[in-house]
């Protein structure tokens, strides 16, 4: 099982996305992380070559939703049918939000990486 | 008499007491061993041979004196106490200057100025790539004007501005002093400080833009700058704090902070400067959460490795070279967002922590920071924190109060070992710049992390609230601070209002003499206040230097 791992937007903070790694690789899945700063159409493109099954985002800055829309609508474009969810610094507000956008599951702040790991194992 | 006598009598019985008890203990091996982050082992009982043991005068060592063990002043916050700076900026230039006021009215001493990330990133508010970050995390900057509105009213002889900039400090900096010299102060008398630690921010924080090599040579025509032209400003903050809220353990922090100023400090001295006329003026940020004493001993060690540095392998004459001057409080990693009043208290033991550490200035968190930008009140009580301390605890009364402590004494000697120790273990991986260039540090900091997490996640690692005493207050809700989309507007109109409104042949032609600079290698930095000065944009001005310098391509490591 493979997931792509992906920091969309200007934000910086990459210790969350890089302990869900190794938790996931623990865990017995393969791994692809984009690195920091990449654009929607980026990601996308690197889902295309990967094949993952799975697409994680990680957003800290609190633009998640402006950037989970455009997300959204360039999967459509380029007729990506891959699962995604999100994590980050997520207001719990924010969750039904998000998964209205397409998100399969969206992780409020404080969500417990187990939980997270337990929720790809069993959604796969 | 006889009271005291018998007195004495009882602690004496009293103390063989406890060392029979600790003696049976251990062999009936029922005390857990405890070992501090850092790897050490803590003894139930410190004693005065534990303390003199390999060290080099620590009864002799005296606050103000080399090697500065007890601090860098001789009667430190009996003197003057530590400057508060607590981080603040958000929205636009108008209503960050309103929340700059609003500390300054509540006692606040100095300023610390947060930037938005497409500032941060090099990138203007009506960049494609800043949709929805325009003035999210901090003030949005384009041109020099914001920073006329940011700091309308507030007198820079006064109030100390540091600013949290790093891959676009350069162009940050060049327009600090271009207003401090429209406004009529002389920069030889200019104080302040630019965090300008480009090196971590490829560790951790990540708003690095120009490839490793190039962007440490900006990092150096700061200093070369300021050495010459603003000789009391501090135009580096070398910091350990993102590279421990990135996972690095005390000694590590410290070590690659050390490891990092010392690069700095090899590339300035390339260009002919000496080390007496920059090395006063830089300076260091710290994180502080974790156990008590071995944060307090990380500085004090520290303190000691850094002045040994500078004086013996450095060479430098001057004693404010040899002084390890620094920022230290925090330490978001140390907060939850569960129970979050809770980090109210955490916050009050870092300041005491930063305080009994002999810090410079002290920042602290506020209790919501785990999660948003803090609100009004949040950032009250953070300052008001601090106040107590000062006010009412005689914090500041006498020096390094605990100086002597056989505990504290042990542990300084044991963290300015292990520092030296790490650090050479980054010469062996070819240096800091290779370290970061190849993915190394950032590895090993992340595989830390992991394990910390996964210490909290087992239990093993106890956080109130979080794995131990949880109540069931999960969802409660929390008040999040709002993205400003009429401020976001608001700037992106007046951007494209000065660009009508500017000279655009005087802006082409700075740029210009710019590129021009940049490629043939000599410093940029008379040229950046140039265009500064001609109103071109922070996007434009880094635009430019990409062209000349390329931009970085990231290791992926985890």
């Amino acid at each position: 099982m493979k997931i792509l791992l992906a920091k969309p937007g200007l934000d910086g903070h990459d210790v969350g996305v890089k302990v869900l790694a190794h938790a996931l690789i623990e865990a017995g899945w393969k791994v692809v992380y984009t690195g920091l700063r990449k654009s929607i159409e980026e990601i996308v493109e690197k889902a295309i070559k990967e094949k993952p099954n799975l697409i994680g985002l990680s957003i800290l800055s609190g633009t998640h939703l402006i950037l989970c829309e455009r997300f959204r609508d360039v999967l459509l474009a380029k007729n990506v049918k891959i699962q995604w969810i999100i994590g980050g610094n997520i207001p719990e507000k924010d969750v039904i939000p998000l998964e209205n956008l397409g998100a399969t599951k969206a992780f409020p702040t404080g969500t417990k990486i187990q939980t997270v790991v337990d929720f790809v194992k069993g959604h796969v | 008499m006889f009271d005291v006598g018998c007195w004495m009598l009882d602690v004496g019985i009293w103390m063989l007491d406890v060392e029979y008890l600790i003696f049976k203990i251990e062999i009936m091996e029922e005390l857990k061993k405890i070992f501090l982050e850092s790897g050490f082992e803590v003894k139930p009982l410190y004693k005065s041979n534990d303390s003199e043991e390999n060290n080099q005068g620590v009864r002799n060592e005296e606050p103000g004196k080399f090697p500065y063990t007890r601090g860098i002043h001789p009667l430190m916050y009996r003197k003057r106490p530590f400057t508060i700076r607590q981080y603040a900026g958000f929205a636009s230039p108008e209503e960050t200057n309103a929340r700059f006021q609003f500390l300054i009215k509540n006692g606040q001493t100095g300023l610390n100025v947060a930037f938005d990330l497409p500032t941060q990133c090099g990138l203007d508010s009506d960049d494609p790539r800043s949709l929805g970050e325009v003035g999210r995390v901090g003030m949005a900057v384009d041109t020099l004007e914001d920073f006329e509105i940011a700091f309308n009213g507030i007198d820079l002889d006064k109030i100390t501005v540091s600013l949290t900039i790093n891959g676009s400090a350069i162009v940050l900096m060049a327009m600090y002093f271009a207003l401090a010299k429209k406004r009529g102060y002389d920069l030889k008398n200019l104080r302040g400080t630019a965090q300008n630690d480009i090196l971590k921010e490829f560790i951790g924080r990540g708003t690095w833009i120009f490839p490793v090599d190039k962007s440490v040579k900006l990092v150096t025509d700061t200093i070369e700058f300021c050495a010459t032209h603003v000789p009391k400003y501090s135009p580096v903050s070398v910091c350990g704090y993102h590279i421990r809220e990135s996972g690095a353990n005390p000694v590590q922090e410290m070590a690659y902070a050390f490891s990092i100023a010392k690069a700095y400090s090899d590339e300035t001295l390339k260009r002919g400067i000496t080390i007496d006329e920059f090395a006063s003026r830089l300076s260091f940020n710290f994180d502080i959460y974790g156990n008590f004493f071995e944060q307090i001993a990380k500085f004090r060690g520290g303190r000691r490795l850094w002045a040994r540095i500078m004086r013996e392998e450095y060479k430098a004459l001057k004693d404010e070279s040899c002084w390890m001057r620094m920022i230290a409080g925090g330490g978001g990693a140390g907060l939850t967002k569960e129970q979050p009043e809770n980090n109210i208290v955490r916050t009050a033991y870092y300041a005491l922590i930063s305080a009994l550490s002999g810090t410079q200035t002290m920042a602290l968190c506020t209790y919501d920071e785990a999660y948003t930008i803090p609100t009004e009140k949040a950032a009250e009580i953070a300052l008001r924190t601090m106040q107590i301390m000062i006010h009412e605890m005689g914090i500041c009364d006498t020096v390094d109060p605990l100086g002597g402590s056989y505990y504290v004494e042990t542990l300084t000697n044991q963290f300015e070992q292990e520092i030296k120790k790490e650090m050479q273990k980054v010469a062996l991986w070819g240096g800091i710049i290779n370290a970061v260039s190849t993915g190394k540090i950032q590895e090993a900091v992340s595989q830390q992390a992991y394990q910390r997490e996964k210490g909290i996640q087992e239990g093993k690692t106890l956080k109130v609230g979080v794995n131990c005493f949880q109540n069931d207050e999960e969802n409660k809700t929390v008040e999040f601070h709002p993205y400003n989309q009429s401020a976001a507007n608001r700037q992106i109109f007046k951007l494209k209002e000065i660009r009508k409104r500017r000279e655009i042949t005087l802006v082409n032609i700075t740029l210009n003499k710019l590129k021009q600079s940049a490629k043939q290698n000599i410093n940029v930095m008379p040229d950046v206040i140039d265009a500064v000065n001609a109103y071109a944009s922070v996007g434009e001005i880094i635009h430019v230097l990409k062209e000349v310098y390329g931009e970085f391509d990231e290791p992926i490591f985890f």
